[in-house]
């Protein structure tokens, strides 16, 4: 298992080094000199803009630039922000703190709503909750994730229950701690139903599916006809099959709920990853983009990597490392 | 082929067994899909939004730049009487005035004229060919209609909606033909051949799939220049739409072909020395169609999605050419959020066809799926 992580973690190097030359290849096409903007506003001192020049080969042809690039971030140095003159590294901490403070409690309501519905919905199929359930996955599937987000501002414009956006109030520095934790939590509370909800709907058709096609498996009617409850034939029979199928599509509901994450974040002003890469990518700050692409494609290969763990723990017929 | 043994309630012309035998699969996924309530009412909803994109010109009563004095005027009230109050049974349209003090649009009473249908106005093209200028409905005696009301520069926002439409909806199918295309041809490809070739194609899927796809988008997007020509925008957004999509296709396709290739039937082929991409396109890919079909129309709600998720942060269609996402932009503002309620009617188109179109992926799934049928 250790042997088998190594190894994974080994192959992410040379996917991220693909990754890195991808984007900043993609950024060098755009248009745009941004060693022009850096050198005519005086909002860089000489010394500043001398150093990132040298560090970065700024004044060399952009493949140099890169080789550049990657020695830093080899070291993990990341350049600087162009935009706010601080350290790449410092911003992409606590921007990805805060994405997966939202990634983590949506990720938590989907799967913990998905699962027990899937499995209610494939137990009394062809009922009414079946037919409402579905409407519902349905619905969710289909209402694109900013307009929910609009939705959910609305509401909170109306009711006066939730903050309108934003991750802290302005007095937050006034706070004492558990109150802070508190004011995080009411922030918290819309964004992860917008985004929990829309991930939760996709996750539930899938564990209808694969659990009605467990059922259909000659061992649950064995296990029937033995004699064994109903509810112990899903729950100890059924279930614990059909879940391993969901567990291989975690890394996909991770890509998806970053993404979807990426477009909340705007609309509700919390301060993520996604919401940097918009700010970056708009304001053409290089390093930032680079720095929160590498972070964004760590953070999805790490998820499926998880789920590959996950997976050889929950079903005994899969060896890792073989 | 079995046949099942038939339902002793089936229709008399369903027991004759050459009859569904001689079926070929497109009629037996017909046949299948038809059953499906839910999949032909996607199917129908999708051909009125079609229908509707096609003459969204003859559809909207103004043209879609058009500014008035009338900024964020609600919906035009439909009455059914006359300027003097008399009972009529053709529906009226009353004007609306700005109530300075209030900020308010109200009705003004005994303003009340006839809506007029078949109008004629603003030139246009049909399908950029057929040159008219008539246009299906409008007020009359210089009072505006504006049935979904105006925007913030007092445009018509039904006019918008409907010119909105033919980019909303045709960016979906073009990008997914051109994903389709990548993603089919690089698979087989990699599939056929195996060895080299499919390590460092695999190898370009790892790197685009690796990416949150959205990070990627709006990178890729971000990059447009804003002064570019907005044809040409929609026609690189398509580009990058595609650009980001086919790896996962390509993958899966991958996966098929590199079953098919050891079959008899291709090892014949390439015994009898039919050439590579023959054998590809002939032999190899038809396998795959079914899964291709059906993730392709589940696949276009995503392309719809995206395209109006990027156009709604300012970053895919630019104004002042009108898409269902970047009407919405407006509806970023709280105040307009809160009062202006009309201001989000593209949020309902857009989820209205996500919403055909994963009916009837779905039921197309269902159709296609042999497990299913019975």
């Amino acid at each position: 298992m250790i042997r088998f992580i190594i190894k994974r973690l080994l192959t992410m190097i040379p996917l991220l080094i693909g990754i890195s030359f991808l984007c900043f290849a993609i950024l060098q096409i755009s248009p745009g000199d941004y060693v022009l903007s850096l050198t005519s506003g005086d909002q860089f001192s000489e010394e500043l803009r001398r150093q990132i020049t040298h560090e970065f080969g700024l004044d060399k042809p952009w493949p140099i630039q890169y080789l550049l690039w990657l020695g830093n971030a080899l070291h993990l140095n990341f350049g600087m922000s162009l935009a706010t003159r601080q350290p790449v590294t410092s911003v992409l901490w606590e921007r990805m703190g805060n994405t997966m403070i939202l990634s983590l409690s949506s990720l938590a309501l989907a799967w913990g709503l998905a699962i027990p519905l899937g499995i209610l919905s494939a137990v009394k199929r062809n009922t009414w909750v079946d037919r409402l359930n579905s409407l519902f996955a349905f619905t969710w599937i289909s209402i694109p994730s900013f307009f929910v987000a609009l939705l959910a501002l609305l509401f909170a414009q109306r009711s006066g229950l939730f903050p309108v956006g934003g991750m802290h109030s302005a007095d937050v520095d006034l706070m004492t701690g558990p109150e802070q934790f508190v004011d995080l939590l009411r922030h918290l509370v819309l964004p992860t139903l917008v985004l929990g909800l829309g991930g939760c709907a996709g996750i539930m058709r899938q564990m209808r599916g694969s659990l009605l096609d467990t059922l259909r498996d000659n061992y649950i009617t064995a296990a029937r006809a033995r004699g064994l409850s109903e509810r112990k034939v899903i729950v100890k029979h059924a279930v614990r099959n059909a879940i391993n199928p969901l567990i291989t599509i975690f890394g996909f509901s991770l890509a998806g709920l970053l993404s979807g994450a990426a477009l909340v974040e705007n609309v509700m002003a919390w301060p993520g990853l996604g919401r940097l890469i918009l700010e970056s990518v708009l304001s053409k700050d290089i390093y930032m983009v680079m720095g929160a692409f590498m972070l964004g494609a760590t953070m999805l290969m790490l998820g499926n990597l998880f789920s590959d763990i996950l997976l050889a723990i929950t079903d005994p017929r899969i060896r890792l490392g073989k | 082929m079995i046949v099942t043994a038939m339902p002793s309630n089936a229709a008399p012309n369903d027991t004759l067994e050459d009859d569904s035998l001689s079926e070929t699969p497109w009629q037996l996924t017909w046949r299948q899909l038809r059953k499906n309530r839910f999949a032909m009412a996607g199917g129908a909803v999708l051909i009125v939004l079609y229908t509707m994109a096609i003459l969204a010109n003859f559809l909207s009563p103004y043209p879609i730049t058009e500014r008035s004095d009338h900024v964020y005027q609600p919906p035009s009230a439909v009455v059914f009487h006359d300027d003097n109050g008399r009972f009529s049974m053709w529906p009226h349209t009353e004007r609306m005035a700005l109530n300075t003090q209030t900020q308010q649009y109200n009705s003004l009473s005994g303003s009340a004229v006839p809506l007029r249908l078949f109008v004629r106005g603003e030139p246009y093209r049909l399908l950029g060919l057929l040159p008219l200028n008539m246009h299906l409905f409008s007020g009359s005696g210089g009072v505006p209609f504006h049935i979904l009301g105006t925007d913030s520069d007092g445009r018509d926002v039904f006019s918008r909606l409907m010119v909105g439409s033919q980019i909303s909806l045709t960016i979906g199918i073009v990008a997914i033909s051109i994903t389709f295309t990548i993603g089919l041809l690089m698979g087989g490809i990699a599939g056929y051949y195996g060895g080299p070739v499919d390590n460092i194609l695999m190898r370009i899927c790892e790197v685009i799939m690796s990416i949150p796809q959205f990070y990627l988008l709006i990178a890729l997007a971000g990059l447009l220049p804003p002064t570019l020509d907005p044809r040409l925008t929609f026609l690189l957004i398509i580009v990058i739409l595609s650009f980001v999509g086919w790896a996962g296709l390509a993958r899966v396709i991958r996966g098929i072909a590199l079953s098919t290739r050891e079959l008899e039937y291709v090892q014949a082929a390439r015994a009898l020395g039919v050439s590579d991409l023959t054998i590809i396109r002939r032999h190899v890919l038809p396998s795959a169609f079914t899964y291709a079909t059906v993730s392709a129309t589940l696949a276009i709600p995503g392309y719809i999605l995206a395209e109006s998720g990027l156009s709604f942060l300012g970053l895919g269609i630019k104004i002042p050419i009108p898409s269902w996402g970047n009407m919405l932009t407006a509806a970023q503002n709280l105040e307009v959020l809160t009062s202006k309620f009309w201001m989000l009617a593209p949020g309902v188109m857009i989820f209205v066809t996500v919403l055909a179109f994963n009916f009837l992926g779905d039921g197309l799934r269902d159709a296609l799926d042999p497990k299913l049928r019975r």
